[in-house]
């Protein structure tokens, strides 16, 4: 336990200069970007030029580059985000609203593809080469090959335009004012079609994973060693496929990453109010101080992901535990 | 949202149900107006004064009576100064004055042709509460987010980027209206979806084009889906292209002439537009009713006669075919602004002038054209708004101070026109003032400061049991009071 305590710390101290690096370049990024967060505003309005100079002040826009990122900085060192001049509420307010939907969108679809692609992953993997293991590796990736966002539509066409099955869009029944289970189910209904969309596309990673592991494990001296004592395929297949599932692990970590940005699209044809469709939003808008609290809590979304990753990984190989004392 | 502030379809096309202007456009109506909060209007002949007499009975949202006091407030406090569109048609306007609670009158400085104020009113005059403002800093207040209005419906929820939601106002001061319970507006950033959810009966209603254009023939064929394309006169949008005639080759009218006449407008209306939109012939759109004129000179498509003229003007093809390059923005906000830059780039590939496209998002379009100047020349969208004066005749003066959207940024100065349009906007005769903007229509298409391409208006959506649409030319952007659902 002792171990763990001192990996979180190391890991958490390890992790301020990266996000320092990513708020800075997060900052230069849009400072280099043509147009600020008034030319954005002014774009879909129309309005003359004082009332262009007089937006620019009220939102501190005259200011020079360095004043309003020094300025950004020792509010954040306080604790604040700042003030989102294009949704006219503080960031913090508008990111923890998206946050969970964007997770629970993540989460989901992390969680089918990690269960669909491991457990095809075993089942091609337990006979590597053969008609099932082809089968399978061609339509994973086939589904891999699929943008998701045409995989949605296409999705959302069949099961909720012709079929109705589903709804065609959004988090829950808008305006609804449902409570407790009711939500909760009215929301499950809603993600299916999203998390299948988004679960399917990712599932062929883990299932290559699998199934390559596998693979290679069959090979290993232990496995002839299984053979030679009479066990039956069933039973080493269960042993192989325990060995293989150290790299998914890997895997579900980088991936995590991977799935915070990849929503955006599947955000934006099933219309859920994200956090993928914000940062886009906030990006249109030049909205710095916005998008670089959706930069800093992705940033530590996906420390913290690796992390627990990290402490999983050292719980299922203790070897791992020992040497990542010495890193 | 506080359509006071900021008149622009996007705002109006939810706060128009719960603040309401003084009139609202009509077809059938007297100069093309029907009373809102205004049950008249009179302007007086020295162009000094408009008397309005308003609406007796009118209740605020929060129960406080509407008078002559929030009129006076809202257009000195918030259209006169504040309004990106109000500043200019009320720049001179010096007072208001309340005698009683149901009458204002309008006192202007300088004579105002009340011909402008009157095709002003629907999109200019949205009255909000002085109760709420006044005393308040204005663009920090409250009801800028939930608006508090006459209107048929009350402000109920907003959640970003998923929904507004109205509710009936049941002390409307037309009794039987709203006819509508509740109105809920979704947010579907995916356009494709906008066709799938109406087609699942999801929404009912898809206006501003929401479905895109590919979609509506195959929509159109479904039982219970009307394809509406009326109700948007009044908000008519120009494709337009802008030309900086800081560079030396555009500031040659033959070249801007030989552009002209290598733009096949039919094509573009046919293959762009899949013939939702008409050719132009000049800056007021054919389906103005007051100032339209047809009489003006025309560049047919004629790519032999383009190279002449280029070739006239001395820039002669390269051994690579080419005269000169161009850099050429397309503003990105609709597709068919985008896909006229890449035709646009092709059809100036004909006449030998090798355009680089530079696409760019609103906020760096923005910047570059109309700030930065760093285009030559420019695709753009402005609206015409039923007069002239409103947001037509600033695409052609020069003066305009830098970094204002959908002006004359291109450097261009005709005095003569200049002095046109000063004119026009201080010319109180309305048969003078209409005949001043025939003028400005034949000399901008005769010099052409920036080119018009094509026009349009967008399309509804809608399902069967939905009533009343489009009922008038500004109807996605009006009160809704009357639209109905019927099984």
């Amino acid at each position: 336990m002792n171990r763990a305590l001192r990996l979180i710390g190391r890991r958490l101290l390890g992790a301020i200069p990266v996000l320092a690096i990513v708020i800075v370049g997060t900052f230069l990024l849009l400072e280099l970007a043509p147009g600020d967060a008034v030319d954005a505003y002014i774009a879909s309005t129309g309005g003359d030029a004082a009332m262009i100079s007089a937006l620019r002040e009220s939102w501190g826009l005259n200011q020079s580059a360095s004043a309003r990122f020094w300025l950004f900085v020792s509010r954040l060192a306080q604790g604040d985000l700042g003030w989102s001049v294009s949704f006219s509420r503080p960031v913090l307010d508008v990111i923890l609203e998206r946050l969970p939907r964007t997770l629970l969108l993540m989460g989901s679809a992390t969680a089918l593809s990690f269960a669909l692609g491991s457990l095809f992953g075993v089942m091609a993997g337990a006979r590597p080469g053969s008609l099932r293991d082809r089968f399978l590796s061609v339509t994973s990736l086939a589904l891999y090959a699929m943008p998701s966002f045409w995989l949605g539509l296409v999705l959302s066409v069949i099961f909720a335009v012709n079929l109705r099955w589903f709804p065609l869009s959004g988090f829950e029944t808008i305006a609804s004012n449902r409570v407790g289970l009711d939500r909760a189910s009215d929301i499950a209904i809603h993600l299916a079609l999203p998390v299948i969309a988004l679960g399917l596309v990712y599932m062929a990673l883990y299932m290559r994973v699998m199934r390559a592991g596998m693979a290679e494990v069959w090979r290993e001296d232990f496995v002839r060693a299984l053979i030679a004592r009479g066990f039956s395929h069933g039973r080493i297949v269960r042993h192989i496929a325990r060995n293989a599932l150290l790299p998914l692990t890997t895997m579900l970590g980088v991936q995590a990453a991977v799935m915070l940005g990849g929503s955006v699209v599947i955000e934006s044809v099933f219309a859920i109010p994200g956090l993928g469709r914000l940062t886009q939003e906030a990006v249109a808008g030049r909205d710095t101080p916005l998008l670089l609290g959706i930069i800093l809590v992705s940033a530590l979304f996906v420390v913290a992901v690796n992390l627990v990753i990290d402490l999983v990984y050292a719980w299922l190989d203790p070897r791992i535990g020992a040497s990542g004392e010495t890193l | 949202m506080n359509p006071a502030m900021v008149a622009s379809n996007g705002v109006f096309f939810v706060a128009s149900k719960i603040v309401e202007p003084l009139a609202e456009a009509s077809f059938d109506g007297t100069n093309g107006l029907e009373p809102r909060l205004a049950v008249s209007w009179t302007g007086s002949d020295d162009g000094l004064s408009v008397t309005f007499k308003l609406r007796d009975g009118v209740k605020w949202h929060d129960g406080k009576p509407f008078t002559s006091a929030d009129v006076a407030f809202s257009a000195i406090e918030i259209w006169k100064p504040l309004q990106n569109l109000g500043r200019i048609v009320f720049k001179d306007l010096e007072a208001v004055e309340t005698p009683d609670n149901l009458t204002a009158v309008f006192r202007f400085s300088r004579p105002t042709p009340f011909q402008l104020v009157r095709n002003a009113l629907p999109a200019l005059t949205s009255v909000v509460p002085r109760h709420i403002y006044e005393g308040t800093d204005i663009a920090a207040n409250p009801a800028n987010t939930a608006p508090v209005g006459t209107g048929p419906f009350r402000f109920g929820e907003h959640k970003p980027g998923e929904y507004y939601k109205l509710v009936r106002n049941e002390d409307y001061w037309h009794k039987d209206q709203p006819k509508l319970d509740e109105i809920l507006y979704r947010v579907l950033p995916d356009r494709a979806a906008a066709a799938n959810a109406i087609e699942a009966d999801e929404i009912q209603l898809a206006a501003f084009s929401a479905v895109p254009l590919a979609d509506l023939e195959r929509i159109s064929k479904i039982e219970g889906i009307a394809v509406v394309t009326t109700g948007y006169e009044a908000l008519t949008y120009q494709l337009i292209v802008e030309i900086n005639h800081r560079r030396k080759e555009l500031a040659d009218l033959k070249v801007r002439r030989a552009i002209a006449h290598a733009i096949d407008r039919d094509y573009v209306v046919r293959t762009i537009f899949l013939g939702h939109a008409t050719a132009s012939t000049g800056p007021v759109p054919r389906n103005d009713t007051q100032f339209y004129t047809g009489d003006v000179p025309s560049y047919p498509y004629d790519v032999a006669k383009a190279n002449a003229l280029l070739d006239e003007a001395g820039y002669r093809r390269d051994t690579n075919g080419r005269r000169f390059t161009l850099k050429l923005l397309p503003a990105p906000y609709f597709n068919e602004t985008r896909q006229f830059g890449d035709y646009l780039r092709q059809a100036l590939a004909e006449i030998g002038i090798d355009a680089q496209l530079v696409s760019n998002d609103a906020a760096a379009h923005q910047k570059a054209v109309y700030t930065d100047h760093e285009f030559d020349l420019a695709i753009a969208p402005p609206v015409f708004r039923g007069d002239p004066a409103i947001s037509t005749t600033i695409l052609a003066r020069s003066g305009t101070p830098d970094g204002v959207p959908f002006s004359n940024q291109g450097g261009y100065v005709n005095s003569e026109l200049d002095n046109l349009i000063d004119r026009a906007a201080v010319t109180l005769d309305e048969q003078a003032r209409i005949a001043l903007y025939q003028e400005f229509q034949r000399k901008v298409v005769d010099d052409l400061p920036f080119i018009n391409v094509v026009e349009w208006n967008f399309i509804t959506v809608s399902r069967w049991s939905v009533k009343n649409v489009s009922n008038n030319p500004r109807w996605a952007v009006s009160n809704w009071a009357d639209t109905a659902i019927e099984p």
